[in-house]
């Protein structure tokens, strides 16, 4: 709501700049979006009379004017504007001067002849198009005739006044008017404004209820109540009026109209005029029926539907009620009565209606937050009173009323113990009384405390709580004190998942990985890649955009998805990391799915830098598996952990990539990303894997327990052997494992070699063996004798050849 | 010449030679042929049957002298002689120290996560538990609960990804607040809890705005909480992210799960408070809202309001993070790009 200053200080004694204001507003009642002054940047822009014009010799619509602005000689000044004309008092600015837009203005010619400054229309001078009058639109800006000539022109343009715009949150409606912004600033203030109640000069000779009827469905609006208002003149709005809209960001339109604006920010109370003449009989306020149409004022056709309140006379509609007016009832040059209408609507269908018609005007936005059932009659009546005095005519006798509403004003208790029990403060019931004199409550004292009775204006409080807001923000948040809870002692620890998760992400980055943060909602095809159990998809009913429907199933296309911004961005060595949550449902009925926490990892490219001491390998398969492992390990999960080949992954390299097991139960994969999918989200060869955090969680972990250091030494046996091609380490290391004995402590696989010197479709393996005695020395012949039999046996079983 | 004087030649022109020696090689030749049993001090003394007996004693006495001051002489010339190679060895070892150093793999935590358990460990400290949950959320918990009722004005606020009429993605952590409040057994004890995770906004991301960001719930109920501990917790927690020459200010607001409600602003960070364009000249910025529990969401899930209050805070860490570290495009966080995400290195925050 943009509010003026100076029509707070009709009220109010305010002297403080606007800014100051704005603050203690902020700090008090509700944000302050801005406040801005009309004259900003404007120079030297001064009301000038049109003395005489003639035409411009060389030009068919150019005009040349001589305008007097106050000096010893008037300016002669080219102007195009087609309603030049002398004798207008009109917006000059000078020689050297600066209008909107920064715009400055010299001594120039134009096309031959001498113009000294400019004429200038309303938004030349910074003025939105959307609030110019329609009169003024295409055209220079015309003053009343008693505008003195060769003042600056800032005052009679409402350009001196400051606009603070309040950004009214839900609760606070009450503030989307001058009276209720008035009352706020009275409390914060500590003034006693005086608010004249409106007096309407009625016509005995004309009844209203002769002249319409009314009936209201009290569910769609608790107060429905016309005036009739006959034989008015319809036609400009006096500057005052203007002024005050335009600063407030509404168009003028005509007097009768502009009254109904003038109330809505008056009041915060909505009014619609009509022509009473367009009405075909009574009016009813109903819910539209289907397929009903109303043009709406903005010329635009709108289909209405059963949950829009409609106002219809006997044969249409005629309003969509509290949001927009209808055209074929609208007040025009030619209206002669008029019916005004001021109501309460109920918020809920208001808002769905704007909703709906993408229609949120002045109205439908305080239709929306609640409307004070106290000012609907003052609203009216000074309205009547406005447009008589303004437009003529005479106001009928009475009121018609549909239905009416005043609700019991709510009466609430409270004690200072408990307001300052709530706060922290030490507050004595007389100053907290003393704050609800400032807001204009009625308090009463009541045994320790008082019973408040909240006027009709705050309807936004019903309990305590609401009140012991009112005292915190008009003591000043600033004077609170700053403590920390006391009372019963808590312990704050992690839980074992917590320290489990955190632990992961600090392995995880010793390694060498980044934690990344993708996107959770992806699209449909990228949500179901690299599934590690069967799952339906999650979509959203109205996404945002085709590249976030469907809810993720997996954390790898996220990262690869950043592994491709990395690589379009130059960056071709990548190593991330993502700890999240992907989303699986077991049915397509299931609407709610089941989140499971993942881990999951990418690299490309170079783990470091190729430097001048430092030649880096691309990573491969066993990079990626060495971190895994690592990362397994430090997790201390009971168990063996397997590495089982795994070809079924649709989105992984067939051939490298397997599927991780711990102690038998599978909690991932590993591998290289099929080059398809690589090229697909155009990253490089990428190698990746992905968990079940929620299973490494799960898994029993290893007792906390170390083994002594051996204090005999080992004995090391090198074995170096050719096995068919097919054969696996895993096969080699479970036979030595085996058939290695009771002192086979260590096995370490130190070279694998194929190509020359070996027969095709055979390898060469060759293995460091450690064997340790930890009760005593050990001796060389029971190592010999334990190593001769794994030679023995991988000869038997793997067909091996020792070398 | 006297045996004696013989002597006293070899030990002058014995410690000349060693003094002079070059080389280790060339000081064990002339000590083995000082000392040796084919050396002038052995042959001199063949000499020393000729003297008298009384004279014998003295001369052998002087002849070992002689031989520890050239066994002195030899390991002193050794000393220097193993200094002058060793600095000659290091002379020859001398590296360019400005190369650069071999690089090192290691990974960063990500900016927010860092933000995030900056918060977490305060608020432990301050003997608060940690709480996560689900990310698809039951309307009823993210919204009714939190006393915002189906045809709440403020929930077009919060603009909703819903999965189905009465399933969506959480709009905030709030809903935890409900959770938290439904399980607790207040006889065992106050509930502290604050509870970090993601959220889901129907919003178009833009340099302000992100269709998924973060936020961190805090939530205290107890028999005797005020408004005083909010504001006390809050500067605590903005001194312990930002420095402790920030200050807060508590402004008037609007939640429906709060009452009184309270926008919290910072010291601007560009300015440190005297005002400047990012602030709007007010030298304030806003990072959160707060308030005091709305008595409806502590009986909604079964609390007694008339024994049980307390306050509850939402802070959103990549609006922290972008302030503290002055990223303007909160799209950033989410892109990924390791040049972005490994500049947040700095540990001990
Ligand atoms: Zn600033």
């Amino acid at each position: 709501m943009k509010v003026s200053y100076n029509w707070l200080k009709q009220y109010l004694k305010l002297d403080m700049p606007a800014k100051d204001l704005a603050e203690k507003i902020e700090r008090t009642a509700v944000e302050v979006d801005s406040v801005t002054l009309g004259e900003t940047g404007l120079k030297k822009l001064v009301v000038g009379h049109i003395l005489t014009m003639s035409n411009h010799p060389e030009s068919d619509h150019l005009h040349i004017c001589s305008v007097d602005v106050g000096e010893d000689t008037p300016l002669q000044i080219v102007c195009g504007a087609p309603n030049v004309a002398a004798g207008q008092k009109v917006i000059v600015a000078l020689p050297n001067s600066r209008i909107g837009g920064n715009v400055k203005i010299k001594r120039s010619k134009m096309r031959g002849v001498e113009s000294e400054g400019m004429i200038c229309a309303l938004d030349e001078i910074g003025f939105s198009k959307d609030v110019v009058p329609k009169e003024w639109a295409d055209g220079i800006y015309v003053f009343d005739d008693n505008v003195p000539v060769g003042e600056p022109v800032y005052h009679y343009l409402g350009m001196d006044d400051p606009i603070i715009d309040l950004d009214v949150t839900p609760n606070r409606g009450d503030m989307l008017s001058i009276i209720g912004t008035v009352h706020e600033l009275a409390a914060i203030y500590d003034q006693h404004p005086e608010i004249k109640q409106p007096v309407v000069n009625e016509d005995d000779s004309i009844d209203a209820a002769n002249e319409i009827s009314a009936t209201a469905d009290e569910q769609l609006a608790k107060t429905y109540k016309l005036r009739v208002i006959k034989d008015v003149k319809v036609a400009p709005s006096p500057s005052w009026l203007q002024i005050t809209l335009w600063n407030a960001g509404i168009r003028p339109i005509n007097n009768v109209v502009d009254v109904t604006n003038y109330i809505l920010l008056k009041y915060g109370q909505p009014l619609h005029s009509f022509d009473q003449d367009k009405i075909n009989g009574n009016i009813v306020v109903r819910n539209a029926h289907q397929g009903e149409k109303l043009t709406t004022l903005d010329e635009d056709e709108q289909e209405l539907s059963p949950e829009d309140i409609v106002i219809a006379d006997d044969a249409q509609p005629i309003a969509l009620a509290g949001v927009m007016g209808g055209l074929n009832t609208q007040i025009s040059d030619q209206t002669q009565n008029v019916v005004i209408e001021s109501a309460i609507f109920d918020s809920f269908h208001i808002r769905k209606t704007a909703q709906r018609h993408v229609l949120h005007s002045e109205a439908a936005q305080r239709f929306e937050r609640g409307i004070n059932p106290d000012g609907v009659e003052d609203a009216i009546n000074e309205a009547a009173a406005l447009i008589h005095q303004l437009a003529g005519g005479k106001v009928a006798k009475g009121i018609v009323t549909a239905s009416d509403y005043h609700p019991a004003l709510p009466v609430i208790a409270i004690t200072a113990d408990r307001a300052n029990h709530v706060l922290g403060t030490t507050l004595t019931i007389d100053e907290i009384q003393s704050i609800f004199d400032r807001l204009g409550f009625t308090s009463v004292k009541q045994g320790e405390g008082l019973a408040v009775t909240i006027p009709a204006r705050r309807w936004d409080i019903h309990i305590d709580a609401d009140l012991f807001e009112e005292i915190a923000r008009i003591y000043g948040y600033d004077n609170l004190p700053a403590t920390l809870p006391t009372g019963r002692q808590t312990i704050g620890v992690l839980t074992a998942t917590q320290r489990l998760e955190r632990a992961s992400r600090q392995i995880l980055e010793g390694i060498g990985l980044t934690q990344a943060i993708s996107y959770s909602l992806t699209t449909a095809e990228k949500a179901r890649m690299f599934l590690m159990r069967a799952s339906e998809e999650t979509k959203l009913l109205w996404p945002m955009t085709q590249d976030h429907t469907t809810l993720r199933m997996n954390l790898l296309s996220g990262l690869l998805d950043d592994v491709a911004y990395n690589h379009a961005h130059k960056v071709d060595d990548v190593a991330l990391y993502e700890i999240g949550r992907v989303f699986y449902k077991d049915s397509a009925d299931q609407i709610r799915p089941e989140e499971v926490e993942h881990v999951a990892g990418v690299i490309t490219g170079n783990l470091t830098d190729p430097s001048w001491n430092n030649h880096v390998k691309p990573v491969d398969f066993f990079v990626m598996k060495g971190m895994v492992h690592q990362f397994i390990v430090n997790l201390g999960i009971k168990g063996d952990i397997e590495y089982v080949a795994a070809d079924h992954y649709p989105e992984m390299h067939p051939g490298r990539t397997a599927d991780i097991l711990i102690h038998g139960h599978q909690v991932g994969f590993i591998g290289q990303i099929h080059p398809r999918i690589a090229k697909q989200f155009k990253v490089k060869e990428t190698y990746a894997f992905e968990l079940n955090m929620q299973a490494l969680i799960d898994l029993p972990k290893n007792d906390d327990q170390y083994q002594p250091i051996a204090k005999y030494p080992s004995i090391k046996r090198d074995i170096s052997m050719i096995v068919d091609s097919n054969v696996t380490n895993d096969q080699v290391v479970a036979v030595m494992q085996k058939r290695g004995g009771a002192y086979l402590h260590g096995i370490r696989l130190f070279d694998v070699y194929e190509g020359k010197n070996v027969p095709d479709g055979k390898k060469s393996m060759a293995y460091s063996l450690t064997y340790v005695n930890p009760r005593e020395t050990l001796k060389d012949e029971v190592v010999n004798t334990a190593f001769e039999k794994i030679k023995k046996r991988l000869t038997a079983d793997l067909n091996a050849e020792i070398r | 010449m006297s045996l004696r004087d013989q002597l006293s030649e070899i030990k002058e022109n014995g410690l000349a030679n060693i003094s002079q020696a070059a080389d280790l090689k060339t000081l064990n030749e002339i000590r083995v042929h000082l000392l040796g049993k084919k050396g002038p001090i052995t042959a001199a003394l063949r000499g020393i049957k000729e003297l008298t007996p009384e004279e014998r004693p003295q001369v052998g006495s002087y002849a070992n002298k002689i031989r520890d001051a050239i066994t002195t002489a030899v390991a002193a010339q050794r000393d220097r002689l193993e200094a002058r190679q060793l600095n000659a060895q290091l002379a020859a070892e001398k590296i360019d120290v400005t190369l650069p150093g071999k690089p090192v793999a290691q990974g960063q935590p990500h900016v927010i996560q860092q933000i995030i358990d900056q918060i977490v460990d305060l608020f432990l400290g301050m003997g608060y538990e940690v709480l996560t949950g689900p990310e698809v959320e039951e309307d009823k918990y993210n919204f009714e609960m939190m006393n915002l009722p189906k045809n709440h004005p403020a929930r077009d606020m919060q603009d909703t990804f819903y999965l189905s009429k009465e399933i969506l993605m959480r709009t905030q952590t709030s809903p935890m607040q409900a959770r938290a409040l439904e399980k607790h057994d207040f006889s065992k004890g106050p509930l502290k809890m604050i509870s970090p995770g993601i959220v889901y906004r129907r919003d178009t991301d833009d340099p302000t705005h992100s269709h998924q960001f973060h936020q961190v719930e805090g939530l205290v109920i107890d028999e005797h909480i005020t408004m005083a501990d909010l504001k006390g917790t809050l500067i605590t927690m903005a001194q312990n992210i930002f420095g402790d020459k920030f200050d807060i200010r508590l402004r008037p607001s609007y939640f429906p799960f709060t009452e009184p409600s309270v926008e919290v602003d910072v010291t601007c960070f560009n300015c440190m408070g005297k005002g400047c364009d990012v602030c709007k000249h007010t030298g304030w910025i806003e990072v959160l809202g707060a308030g005091m529990v709305h008595p409806n969401v502590l009986k909604m899930a079964g609390v007694d309001a008339s024994i049980y209050g307390g306050f509850a805070f939402g802070v959103g860490p990549d609006r922290f993070a972008m302030l503290k570290y002055g990223v303007d495009d909160i799209r950033d966080f989410y892109l990924n790009d390791v040049r972005f995400l490994n500049q947040f290195s700095k540990r001990g925050n």
